[in-house]
Order: C-alpha cells, then sequence, then structure tokens
C-alpha cells in the first residue's frame, strides 16, 4: 500500500542519488519572458537539479508561475531557451515533451460527466497514438495512481462531486499517471485548508522520495515551502533573489526585501525547519 | 487515435437508435406525398426491384431531397458538436461564429446583384449559387479566424468577433434585400429560410463527399476533443498540438457548415440542436459526434417529411427547424442547473 503519509516530511533527508553527469532536470539560458511583448524576466539563468523538490516563491504579481510556465512550455520564451535533459524544449515534439514533463496549471478545468478514473487515464495521451491506442498497462498505470493518491475508492464518481481536496488529489493522479520523471505544479494547495494542504504535500514528497521524480512548484506558504522543498527560488522585480536550501533563503532580510515582510525565522519545533513569524503589530 | 471512451455502451447504443431513426426518417421521407408508394415498395425498388415509374419516383424526384436533408443535417449536426466542444460552450455554433451569415451574403449577392446590371453580380451568378455561398462561408471563416488570432486563438475572442462578423454581414445582406427587385428580394427571402425544395443530385454530391472527407478528419481528433475540455494549459502539458487541433476542427466544422448551407440555404437551429440533443441522451462529457451527426439528419429530413406531409403551401424545412428549435433553447436555458458546465 502506497499511502501519501508514508513519508515523514524532513527536510535533512537527501536527494534521489544522481550521476553527476546526468544534465539538469531542466535549464533556462538567456530567458526573456512576459505577456504582450513586456517582460517579466529578462535574460534569467536558473537550473533545476534531477531529483530535488525545487518550490518558486515570491510576492504576488512576481511573476513565479509565469516562471513555471515558461519550463512547462505554456508560455514560449521571447528569447532565450528552456533545455529539458539537456534537449532544447523547441526542438521536441508535444508528446515527446509530455512524456518528461508533466505540467498541473493553477486552474485545470474539470469536465462535465466524466468519472474520475476517466479523468486520471486522460494522462495516458501522451502515449498513445493512432498504432498504439489503449491497452491493459494502460488501465493498470491508471489505477495505480488512482491508489497512489488515495482516491481508488472514488473512482467511479462524477468529478464534479469530489471536494476541493479530493479533486486536486485527482488532478495530481491524472500526472502521476503520465509517468513522466518531472512534475510542475502551479500552486497546487491554493484553496485547501491547511490539513488538505498538507496532504497534498506529504504526497508531493512521497512521489519525489518513491519514484525519484524532479518537482518543481510555486507555493504560497513558506513556511510549508521551506518545510517539503530541497530548494527554495526567490523571485521578485524580475531576477531571482535568492537560491538555496530552505535556511539559506528563508532570512529576515530576503524576507524584507521579496515580500516587504518584517518577521522572524525560527526552527519549527515539529520539523526543525524554518518557520516564519511575522512581526507583531506597532500599536501606537 | 481510437479513444476507449468513444465505446462506452450508452454513447453507442444512442448512436445505433439515431442511426435507425435516421434510416426510417429517409424510409418515410421518399412515401410521403405520393399516393402509391408504401414503405415495402421503397425498399424493393432502392434493392432494385421496382417498376419503371417507381423507380422515377424514388431515385429522381425523392431521393435527392430525402438524402439531400440527411446529408444536410448530418454536416450540421456534426459541425455544430465540434464548436460547441472546442468553444466548451453550446452556443458556439457555426452560425453564432459567422460561417452562415457569410454564405448568405454570398447568396443574397449572387441574387439581387446577379439580376441586375451590376458586372460584380453577373460573374458571381456565373459561378452558380452553392459556390458563392460556399466561398462566402469559408471568407467569412478565414477573417474572423485572422481577427481572432493573437499568437493561437482563445475561443471566447473567436465567438464575440463571429457575432460581430454576423451583425455586420446581416446588415449588409438586409441593405442588398431591402432596395433589390421585389421579385429578386422574394427569391433572396426563400433561399435565408433554408429549404430543401430546390435540392438536386448536382447539389447533394458536394455535402456527401465533404462528409466523406470529414468526418474520419473530425473522428481522429475525438480524444483531443476530451484533452481539451481540460483547458488549452493542460492539454498543451499531456502533449497536444492545442492550436494545431483548433485549426483542424474549426476548419472541418467550417468546410461542412459551408457545404451544407450551399445546397439548402442556412437551416436553422439544427447545429445548435442536435448536438445538444445527443448530448443529453447519451449523458457523456460533451455532444458525442456520430450521435450528434446523425440526430442532425434526424431533425433535417424528419422536419422536412412533416411539413410536406403536414403542413399547408410546401412551408420550408428551415421554419419547421426554427419554430421547434427556438423553444428548445429557452427550455434549455430556464432548466439549465446552477452549476452546468458549458458543454
Amino acid at each position: 500500500m502506497t499511502s501519501a503519509s508514508a513519508s515523514a516530511p524532513s527536510a535533512s533527508a537527501p536527494a534521489a542519488a544522481v550521476p553527476s553527469s546526468a544534465p539538469p532536470a531542466l535549464e533556462a539560458r538567456g530567458l526573456t519572458i512576459g505577456y504582450d511583448r513586456v517582460p517579466i524576466f529578462e535574460n534569467l539563468d536558473l537550473t533545476i537539479a534531477q531529483g530535488e523538490v525545487t518550490t518558486l516563491i515570491g510576492a504576488n504579481g512576481c511573476g513565479k508561475s509565469t516562471l513555471l510556465k515558461a519550463f512547462g512550455r505554456l508560455l514560449p520564451p521571447t528569447e532565450g531557451s528552456v533545455s529539458l535533459e539537456g534537449v532544447p524544449v523547441r526542438s521536441m515534439s508535444a508528446k515527446a515533451v509530455a512524456k518528461r514533463l508533466a505540467i498541473l496549471p493553477q486552474k485545470p478545468l474539470t469536465p462535465s460527466a466524466t468519472t474520475v478514473r476517466d479523468l486520471v487515464s486522460r494522462g495516458r495521451h501522451p502515449h498513445q497514438s493512432l498504432f498504439r491506442p489503449w491497452t491493459a498497462e494502460d488501465s493498470r498505470i491508471t489505477d495505480a495512481a488512482l491508489a497512489a493518491t488515495g482516491i481508488a475508492e472514488l473512482a467511479d464518481r462524477d468529478a464534479g462531486e469530489l471536494s476541493g481536496g479530493q479533486l486536486q488529489r485527482a488532478w495530481i493522479a491524472l500526472v502521476l499517471a503520465q509517468e513522466a520523471p518531472i512534475i510542475l505544479l502551479d500552486e497546487p494547495t491554493t484553496f485547501l485548508d491547511l490539513s488538505h494542504q498538507l496532504d497534498v504535500l506529504r504526497l508531493v514528497r512521497s512521489i519525489n522520495r518513491e519514484r525519484g521524480a524532479t518537482v518543481v512548484m510555486v507555493l504560497h506558504d513558506l513556511t510549508l515551502a521551506g518545510r517539503y522543498s530541497d530548494r527554495l527560488v526567490v523571485v521578485g522585480g524580475g531576477r531571482v533573489i535568492a537560491d538555496g536550501s530552505p535556511w539559506e533563503v528563508l532570512t529576515p532580510e530576503v524576507l524584507r526585501e521579496a515580500f516587504a515582510l518584517e518577521a522572524q525565522v525560527i526552527a519549527d519545533p515539529a520539523t526543525g525547519t524554518p518557520l516564519i513569524v511575522p512581526a507583531a503589530d506597532i500599536v501606537s | 487515435m481510437i479513444d476507449r471512451r468513444l465505446w462506452r455502451g450508452r454513447v453507442v447504443i444512442v448512436t445505433l437508435a439515431c442511426l435507425v431513426a435516421a434510416v426510417l426518417v429517409g424510409l418515410i421521407g421518399i412515401v410521403v406525398g405520393s399516393s402509391s408508394l408504401t414503405i415495402p415498395d421503397v425498399v424493393v425498388t432502392l434493392f432494385g426491384g421496382g417498376t419503371g415509374s417507381q423507380e422515377l419516383v424514388v431515385f429522381e424526384l425523392r431521393m435527392p431531397r430525402v438524402l439531400g436533408g440527411l446529408l444536410v443535417g448530418a454536416a450540421l449536426g456534426l459541425a455544430g458538436a465540434l464548436t460547441q466542444t472546442f468553444a466548451r460552450n453550446p452556443l458556439a455554433t457555426p452560425d453564432i461564429l459567422g460561417v452562415t451569415s457569410g454564405a448568405a451574403l454570398g447568396a443574397v449577392a449572387a441574387i439581387v446583384l446577379g439580376g441586375g446590371s451590376y458586372a460584380v453580380g453577373a460573374g458571381l451568378l456565373s459561378l452558380g449559387l452553392p459556390v458563392v455561398a460556399a466561398l462566402g462561408a469559408i471568407g467569412t471563416a478565414v477573417i474572423v479566424y485572422g481577427l481572432a488570432w493573437r499568437g493561437g486563438v482563445d475561443s471566447y475572442r473567436l465567438i464575440l468577433i463571429g457575432i460581430g462578423a454576423t451583425a455586420a454581414l446581416m446588415g449588409v445582406t438586409n441593405y442588398l434585400i431591402a432596395r433589390a427587385q421585389i421579385t429578386e428580394a422574394q427569391a433572396a427571402s426563400q433561399w435565408l429560410v433554408g429549404s430543401l425544395s430546390g435540392i438536386s443530385w448536382a447539389s447533394v454530391w458536394p455535402v456527401l463527399i465533404a462528409l466523406v472527407v470529414l468526418v474520419p478528419v473530425a473522428l481522429l481528433q475525438s480524444s483531443r476533443l476530451d484533452l481539451g475540455l481540460l483547458g488549452d494549459e493542460m492539454a498543451t502539458g499531456l502533449g497536444m498540438a492545442v492550436q494545431r487541433h483548433k485549426l483542424l476542427v474549426i476548419a472541418c466544422a467550417v468546410l461542412l457548415t459551408a457545404a451544407a448551407v450551399s445546397a439548402s440555404g442556412p437551416i436553422e437551429f439544427v447545429a445548435f440542436v442536435a448536438p445538444q440533443i445527443a448530448l443529453r441522451l447519451a449523458g457523456s462529457g460533451r455532444p458525442p459526434l456520430v450521435a450528434s451527426a446523425l440526430m442532425g439528419a434526424l431533425i433535417v429530413a424528419g422536419g422536412d417529411a412533416f411539413a410536406r406531409a403536414v403542413l399547408p403551401d410546401e412551408t420550408p424545412v428551415g421554419i419547421v427547424t426554427a419554430v421547434i428549435g427556438a423553444p428548445y433553447l429557452i427550455w434549455l436555458l430556464t432548466r439549465r442547473k446552477h452549476r452546468e458546465s458549458l458543454t
């Protein structure tokens, strides 16, 4: 039984061993991206190592989701390039990318009159073609993804009837069924209560630990980001403000610069990871 | 890709039921209006065992009209299913996207200007009315698609631009009718209602060819239509070339509509209603393609048979479908559940 809670979160657990000769999972070089020719990032370099959980954090509107979309080829760069395991994404076919890289956007649309199993089975699309239709292997992988996310018993329910937390698990199951070694998650915990946020992040952690998947995600909660990530990248003002382990990055100075937030950082009594404590309001 | 979801039981049953019903309506359509023919006579004649006069009535007089009705309806039903699915909106029919009004302007211009002293009109009419209508439809679609393009097509913008184009084209069409001679204005109005009375083998063939070519193209997009329902970003993430898929789906829908409208004039509401009825019967996540086409065939051929058998004075089928379709639209909107999705 694979269960989301099986792997306890731990900041000190090492990333899955990767041969040093392996190319980075993702590499942006000289990247300029933005909307309607207004650049949000210019000439940005950023490398994502294989087997790590990397979390992009930053203030609202800083462009962290934009950066994730650029890595996930949802937003073509104006200049520069993104490489996937050493190969320029632009030179790869849409399906070839989808076999190596899965992305869960912020607001996927839930189709009507569709069972959870049907929804999750769509993750198999990159592995199918006119000459390779649906097989028993696809069914097995779909069922395994449902089990791994703890929603096997919901498989025949209509996806529209699920609660927010269940639906988010279904989307993650879809991404798992895609069987890509690199997974991008855009704010996977938004609109969930704290307990369901923890559920999702434990699940993400177990996908990383047990499958060796590289995970890049965008999170808002800094303490949770510190607890469940190997590496944090703070973006703001069109550049990377800080980049490193949670303890290296989550400092009062960085918080002040990136979020205009006065806070102290203490060790989380539960995990020893950084805990952000905003300063008390000054009562005048 | 053949998708296993395509083979879901209920969709298959609904599709087969629609097929049987369409064949029956076709047979009834051949019999209606004749004093001597019975359905067994028609079946015998179709398989080559009829008398000379039965063959004349069945093959030369009735078949073009009935087969034309079935094919026009199928083309409209499939076109509607494609555009409604791709736009995730039941209101996104080829009519809304400006295709039908483009065909209407072409046809009316040919009728009105062709009769007068305008050199351009004579040129238009020499092309033949169906060809001019098809060119109007395709030309409008290209312009609307081009205007909606901003590094990719967003279906919401496509619908809004289509509505704008429809209004502009209708304005020009009405202007042409208003200043035309009375006989030409009458001919134009009759064409605009949509009717199968003028249909012949020559106008049936293009619709048949369009269906034979485009049905497989549409069916091959089936699993991508399912992915598209998850949103453009999710579909891209799953390895789908979203913009190429949209272009293919729209091209299919536009060509099917152009072929149908050229043969019969615009038959109102079929492209809107047929996929929605098929969707509700099949209980699927989007309008099933084949069942939508068959439902369209059923509605047009059935509406025409009904008009000929029951209604006086050769009532055009376009009036029957509009009179049935508009109340259906209103009923659909009033009974919509609080959060029913837009497919």
